[in-house]
């Protein structure tokens, strides 16, 4: 056990932690102001349940000695996880520090259902993913399961947070459905500055996701800082010119995507790749997302905040690059095509596949059961006014205005009656009249 | 000449306009409001505080027409924004004494006349 080493995993853990607010942010931004809060609680009540969940269950299947393919109950209910060594670190922080990843895992799903799918469906569904989906694939690639004894590299998440998120996004939307004005209507991101904010504290928060799953305070975290500041700035140089160069315009919503799938492309080979292939594998990574970020709004799929195109495409994209950058001057080991070790791209895409099919399948499975005892969807009328009031009697902008304060002894009032609002221990002939516009 | 002024509801307004489009009504004035129609108030909550929301947003109309548009005009708005729920508004149809297009000093019904464009 080594001081430095928890010292700097405390951190860590608690940037991740912030990434979870932050991609409220990011998702609640680009959606209409009557859906605001329901987004952002997408992802911020993923810090409940699922936290949880984990602890009590999900750890221990993802991490305790098993299978190949999952862990055991060895762990449950946090038994024998105490603050004994585990690497460099005491056992409970190294729990801590992958919870706050089995926390984020989910909530990147609720980007291609915001503004239909209901929040006790989205609930029930997340806290399933979690013990069903995330904790079997992160036993598989960093629990010592199957996809770790193939060989696959994958230094904090490409497959198992990205692929595996956006292949369950894709399925979602599909079972889901599109957003009835999809298509129809201009739906506009009500709050850019919003997921400019969100962007940056990503960024911010990805150092401990990156330089954390280091798992220590050494080399390798400063190599995985490093290369967490120069890929997403690839990303972006990148998106930018491709922008100018189409003659067209440099977004911010563009400049928020560039620096998120830069952080994305980059999760899988941080630890493995040097500084110089960061900053190629992030121009490089950029591409396929730009064009099936744009592809995607001409189709009939509505991933409303493109999930697939900016975690599936640059996970997979980044996990199949780390076969080709991976290198062992710099990573202390695993090494790929450029250093010679071609067979190192096979394992990498055979693993983004395995957790494609895998992770869309157990979806289905579970949107489609839960579908048997909840309607997945708000019905069209709550479509239509938002789900802020519908699914949380809340609003994100609410002037107050007209706002009547309801007293306990009020609920005898019949609510709107003949169009006169009574207001409790006030006279009634000082409220607005029947016939009032 | 009238002035047509609807109160609709926020979520029809996309309706509203694409029916006021295929009418081929090309002059008009919006402005959120909020209001009370005689709707059911939906309760919100804000920690300890309940709170019945009294006034409900909505979307003014401002359009003037010509005589023959009147109807027209009112069958669009209507197309586009009956839901058939208490709160979905109201059209009201005032006389207009003067209309004068700025940019060119029209007066009346030349200023209310789309213009052709080339």
């Amino acid at each position: 056990m080594n001081n430095a080493d928890t010292g700097w995993m405390l951190l860590s853990t608690a940037l991740v932690l912030l990434m979870t607010p932050a991609l409220a942010f990011f998702y609640g931004g680009l959606v209409r102001s009557k859906n605001a809060l329901n987004t952002m609680m997408m992802s911020f009540v993923a810090l409940g349940p699922v936290a949880v969940i984990w602890a009590l269950l999900g750890y221990s299947l993802a991490f305790a000695p098993g299978s190949p393919v999952i862990g055991s109950l060895s762990f449950a209910g946090l038994r024998g996880v105490g603050v004994e060594a585990q690497g460099a670190i005491p056992h409970l922080l190294f729990m801590a520090f992958q919870g706050t990843f089995a926390i984020i895992t989910p909530a990147l799903i609720s980007g291609a259902v915001v503004e239909r799918m209901r929040f006790n469906a989205y609930l029930a569904f997340i806290t399933a993913w979690v013990l069903l989906v995330y904790a079997p694939v992160a036993h598989w690639v960093w629990g010592g399961g199957f996809l770790a004894s193939m060989g696959a590299l994958d230094f904090a998440g490409g497959a198992v947070v990205h692929v595996n998120a956006a292949s369950a996004a894709l399925v979602a939307a599909l079972v889901v459905g599109p957003r009835k004005d999809y298509g129809r209507h201009a739906i506009l991101p009500h709050n850019v500055p919003f997921t400019m904010l969100g962007a940056g504290l990503l960024w911010f928060g990805w150092f401990g996701f990156n330089a954390g799953s280091a798992l220590s305070a050494g080399t390798t975290a400063s190599l995985a800082f490093a290369n967490t500041l120069l890929a997403p700035a690839a990303a972006l140089a990148s998106w930018t010119l491709i922008d100018l160069l189409r003659g067209g315009t440099v977004t911010a919503v563009g400049a928020a995507t560039a620096i998120v799938v830069g952080l994305v492309v980059v999760t899988p080979a941080a630890g493995y790749i040097s500084p110089l292939s960061a900053i190629v594998m992030g121009a490089m990574g950029a591409m396929p997302s730009y064009f099936a970020l744009i592809y995607r709004a001409k189709t009939k799929l509505d991933d409303s905040l493109d999930v697939v195109a900016a975690h599936g495409l640059g996970g997979a994209t980044g996990a199949i690059l780390t076969g080709v950058f991976a290198d062992a001057a710099w990573s202390g080991g695993p090494s790929g095509l450029l250093a010679g070790h071609p067979a190192q791209l096979l394992t990498q895409l055979v693993s983004v596949v395995i957790v494609l099919l895998y992770s869309g399948a157990a979806t289905l499975v579970i949107l489609k059961a839960l579908a048997l005892v909840m309607p997945l969807r708000i019905d069209s009328r709550d479509e239509k006014l938002g789900l802020d009031v519908s699914d949380h009697g809340e609003e994100a902008y609410t002037h107050g205005d007209g706002a009547i304060l309801v007293k306990p002894r009020a609920a005898a009032v019949a609510p709107g009656a003949a169009g006169v609002v009574a207001v409790p221990g006030e006279d009634p002939s000082t409220s607005l009249g029947a016939g009032g516009l | 000449m009238k002035l047509i002024v609807a109160i609709v509801r926020p979520e029809q307004l996309s309706d509203v306009l694409e029916q006021l489009f295929h009418a081929e009504v090309r002059g008009l004035t919006i402005s959120r409001v909020q209001g009370h129609g005689g709707e059911m108030e939906h309760v919100e909550n804000y920690r300890g505080t309940s709170v019945k929301m009294a006034l409900a947003e909505k979307v003014r109309l401002e359009i003037g027409v010509s005589n023959h548009f009147v109807q027209p005009t009112i069958d669009a708005i209507l197309a586009g924004a009956r839901t058939g729920e208490v709160g979905d508004g109201k059209i009201m149809v005032l006389p207009i004494e003067k209309i004068v297009r700025i940019r060119t000093g029209e007066e009346d019904q030349d200023a209310v006349t789309p213009v052709q464009s080339a």
